[in-house]
């Protein structure tokens, strides 16, 4: 296998090798079971590459709600707007948020009537952006799980140690464990997760050890190429068959078993836990990060009164059921008919790594 | 030149001396040809009786220089990569310009400049023209507009249309996607990365005069603009009503390119380029086709990509580096770089 | 949360390290990582290096994989 251009990417992305994983999953592959990948960024791995075509028809993918955009709540997308429209405000983002419907607009439409929103690939550049325009308050939305919220955090240290008073976060960050304590417990139908690398990477092994020794669901941390997907799915095959449930980890190059522990801290030090609304699933007790006192300075819901508009629910999306693997998309009355990714109604249509989006443009 | 001043005033679109000024001192001493010399409204340019090729494409991209080009370079070769791909021999063009006030004359001309180059270089003359200055802040920089004609022979009269398109035909790409796009938003300084990522602005036309030379298989030809190759492919997929089937493994990589889409979580498939065509020909000719491709500068990188098919009509199908298949659809949006 | 592209770190200045993916480079923070050396391939996500790539295990990841193929064989 030749490295190429991309070592550490190439090598994971071998035909020969993927066929041959393929192969030993139909030969050990007995019983129907059904796996969740939570992860966004393996929903779209999944689907780039073709690799449900490679799984027997006794194994059923399901999607889980963990793709950032996807489950930030339609108030969050209000509020930012809200925020938006005082004249001295920059917003900045990461990515396709900008297109998530909020209850009456969404923040492309905004952008299209004057408010200023900036897309970054760092939060630093928002830093930036702040200290570049001192007249301006530069407000981040933060979504991300744990993979991206240290980030954040990061940022809030830098910001208060270089006094940077024109910074502020809107946070929208939320933690997997409690959403999947919620779909272990509740849905009896998932079998085994496939759990999201990079969350784990700093967060460790720890936060899945309930799903696999009180709710008896096999575990694999998965990194995001072809074969590292594949293999996972062989390994929760083979815990499953053999009905030793354990949390494992395929993604060793990347994952430790204690996580990033400078990442850790400064998410418990910058952040605490609240409830977070999750678009789709509603509430989820102590999933969300808010910025914490000692932060509070930096903290745009603090900082900024606003009202939003009446929180009303598009009827007839399927959102909920898609995220938790309850349902199909096409199983939902709006998909294709009235919800498509130019009119997106719900997120998993939104974002380019939903359900939705991927079911509509990648499937035959 | 140094009548002309540092910069545009809204006085040199008024149409008096100063417009004169400029179009005799700027546009027509670069672009020199004897129906310009002549200024008079309309160009009268004799044709004979053939099929004539017409087309016209507005230019405002930002920043207006980039790594590989800039907007005057792209207005020509952007017009005449619509003509050639319709079959024609390029013949002659016009240009407007849009100027904002202020906008310094010392770029204004490095643009003509490119423009001139362009044309010469290609062999073909800027006939007629308009210029406007309008205040500041009402157009950004400099817009420019390029119309062209071409005469196109009776046999390439249907290359555009796709009517002779039909499964078994293969289909061509002249080199790596997504250079344009990426040097773009290089260019821009956004995400802060750095790399020598150049726009493939070029003229097309010698490239595709070769293929039309050596092959009477050609069924369809089309440059990949905006949206990129996947919306090319899906047009034919969608137009001539037949399957197309891309192989990823196939595809000419810019390792560059690829290394920020991995990065951003775009498709490559999907980003703009100035100098890549798609070719379906005949499969009986593919090879003579790609061999004849390769020995021009701008078709070295030629692939054989992909093929129509009777499968899936209307769809496009990539056969993944992994060896699955997947659609690859149209272009919904912008392309936004993902966190996921 | 999972976009993350492994890097190679060519220089370290403060909280900061230019990494280079390919020929493409980028100035990645360092505020999430700690002992980190020019040399070391560092996982990018949104502009932080998140995590160390160990080679060793890289290298034990596709051995397991080749494993399989000479298993197949037999």
């Amino acid at each position: 296998m030749k490295a190429g251009d991309f070592p550490f990417v190439d090598e994971y992305r071998d035909e020969k090798s993927v066929k041959k994983i393929a192969r030993q999953i139909k030969d050990i592959s007995k019983k129907r079971i059904n796996l969740m990948e939570v992860c966004g960024g393996h929903t779209m791995a999944i689907h780039k590459n073709g690799l449900q075509d490679f799984l027997p028809e006794n194994i059923t993918l399901l999607s889980g709600p963990g793709c950032p955009v996807c489950v930030s709540s339609q108030r969050f997308v209000d509020h930012a707007i809200a925020i938006g429209r005082f004249p001295e405000i920059i917003l900045t983002t990461y990515g396709d948020l900008i297109r998530v419907p909020g209850s009456v607009s969404s923040l492309e439409k905004e952008k299209g009537k004057g408010i200023e929103i900036r897309i970054v690939y760092s939060v630093l550049e928002a830093l930036e952006i702040a200290k570049a325009n001192k007249k301006k308050k530069v407000v981040f939305l933060g979504i991300g799980f744990e993979t991206t919220a240290p980030a954040s955090a990061a940022t809030i240290i830098q910001a208060e140690m270089q006094k940077i008073h024109n910074f502020f976060l809107l946070s929208a960050h939320k933690v997997m464990p409690p959403a999947l304590e919620t779909l272990a417990k509740e849905d009896t139908q998932i079998d085994g997760f496939i759990a999201p690398g990079h969350v784990s990477a700093i967060t460790g092994y720890g936060i899945y050890r309930k799903l696999s020794d009180v709710y008896g669901k096999a575990v694999v941390i998965s990194g995001f190429e072809p074969l590292d997907i594949l293999q996972s799915v062989l390994m929760l095959v083979k815990q499953i068959e053999s009905k030793l449930f354990k949390v494992e980890n395929e993604y060793t190059r990347v994952v430790r078993p204690e996580g990033n522990l400078k990442a850790q801290t400064l998410l418990n030090r910058v952040f605490t836990p609240e409830n977070a609304e999750w678009r789709g699933l509603g509430w989820v007790p102590e999933s969300g990060l808010s910025v914490s006192d000692e932060f509070s300075a930096f903290d745009a819901t603090r900082h900024f009164l606003v009202s939003l508009p009446k929180q009303e629910y598009p009827k007839g999306c399927s959102c909920g059921e898609i995220l938790t693997g309850k349902k199909k998309p096409s199983d939902c009355k709006l998909f294709s008919v009235v919800c498509t990714p130019i009119n997106p109604i719900g997120a998993c249509m939104v974002s380019s790594e939903g359900t939705c989006s991927i079911f509509y443009n990648y499937k035959a | 030149m140094k009548k002309l001043g540092q910069q545009i005033s809204i006085h040199h679109g008024n149409g008096g001396v100063q417009t004169k000024a400029l179009i005799e001192d700027l546009f027509i001493h670069f672009f020199e040809n004897e129906f310009l010399e002549n200024q008079s409204d309309s160009a009268v340019l004799p044709v004979t009786g053939k099929n004539i090729a017409f087309t016209t494409d507005s230019f405002v991209v930002d920043p207006i220089f980039f790594p590989g080009g800039n907007i005057g370079s792209l207005a020509i070769c952007g017009t005449l990569n619509d003509l050639a791909v319709s079959g024609s021999n390029p013949l002659y063009l016009s240009v407007g310009f849009i100027i904002e006030e202020g906008f310094k004359i010392s770029y204004l001309e490095r643009i003509v400049r490119s423009m001139a180059k362009e044309a010469n270089q290609a062999g073909v003359k800027i006939v007629t023209g308009d210029t406007k200055v309008v205040n500041s802040g009402k157009c950004d920089k400099v817009f420019i507009n390029t119309s062209g004609i071409g005469l196109i022979e009776e046999k390439h009269v249907s290359i555009s249309s796709g009517i002779r398109v039909k499964p078994g035909d293969k289909i061509l790409l002249n080199g790596p996607p997504g250079e344009h796009g990426m040097a773009i938003m290089q260019a821009r300084g956004i995400f802060n990365f750095k790399s020598n990522l150049k726009s493939d602005c070029v003229s097309l036309f010698p490239l595709i005069n070769e293929i039309l030379k050596v092959s009477d298989g050609i069924s369809f030809l089309r440059d990949a603009t905006r949206g990129g190759v996947a919306t090319v492919v899906n047009e034919i997929a969608r137009k001539c009503k037949v399957g197309v089937e891309i192989d990823e493994t196939c595809l000419p990589v810019n390792p560059d390119v690829r290394v920020m889409c991995e990065i951003l979580g775009f498709d490559q498939l999907y980003i703009a380029n100035e100098g890549k065509v798609i070719v379906v020909v005949d499969a009986s000719d593919a090879y003579h086709v790609l061999n004849s491709m390769r020995k021009i500068k701008t078709g070295r990188t030629t692939e054989i990509i992909g093929e129509i098919s009777s499968d899936h009509k209307g769809k496009v199908v990539l056969r993944t580096k992994s060896g699955g298949k997947r659609i690859l659809d149209e272009l919904i949006g912008d392309q936004l770089p993902r966190i996921c | 949360m999972c976009l993350g592209v492994p890097a190679l770190v060519t220089q370290i200045k403060g909280n900061e390290a230019t990494v280079r993916v390919g020929n493409v480079e980028y100035n990645s923070s360092l505020l999430l990582l700690n002992n980190v050396n020019t040399g070391d391939y560092i996982l990018l996500h949104a502009g932080f290096a998140i995590e160390k790539i160990d080679r060793h295990e890289a290298e034990e990841t596709l051995r397991l994989f080749n494993e399989i193929s000479d298993l197949e064989k037999e």
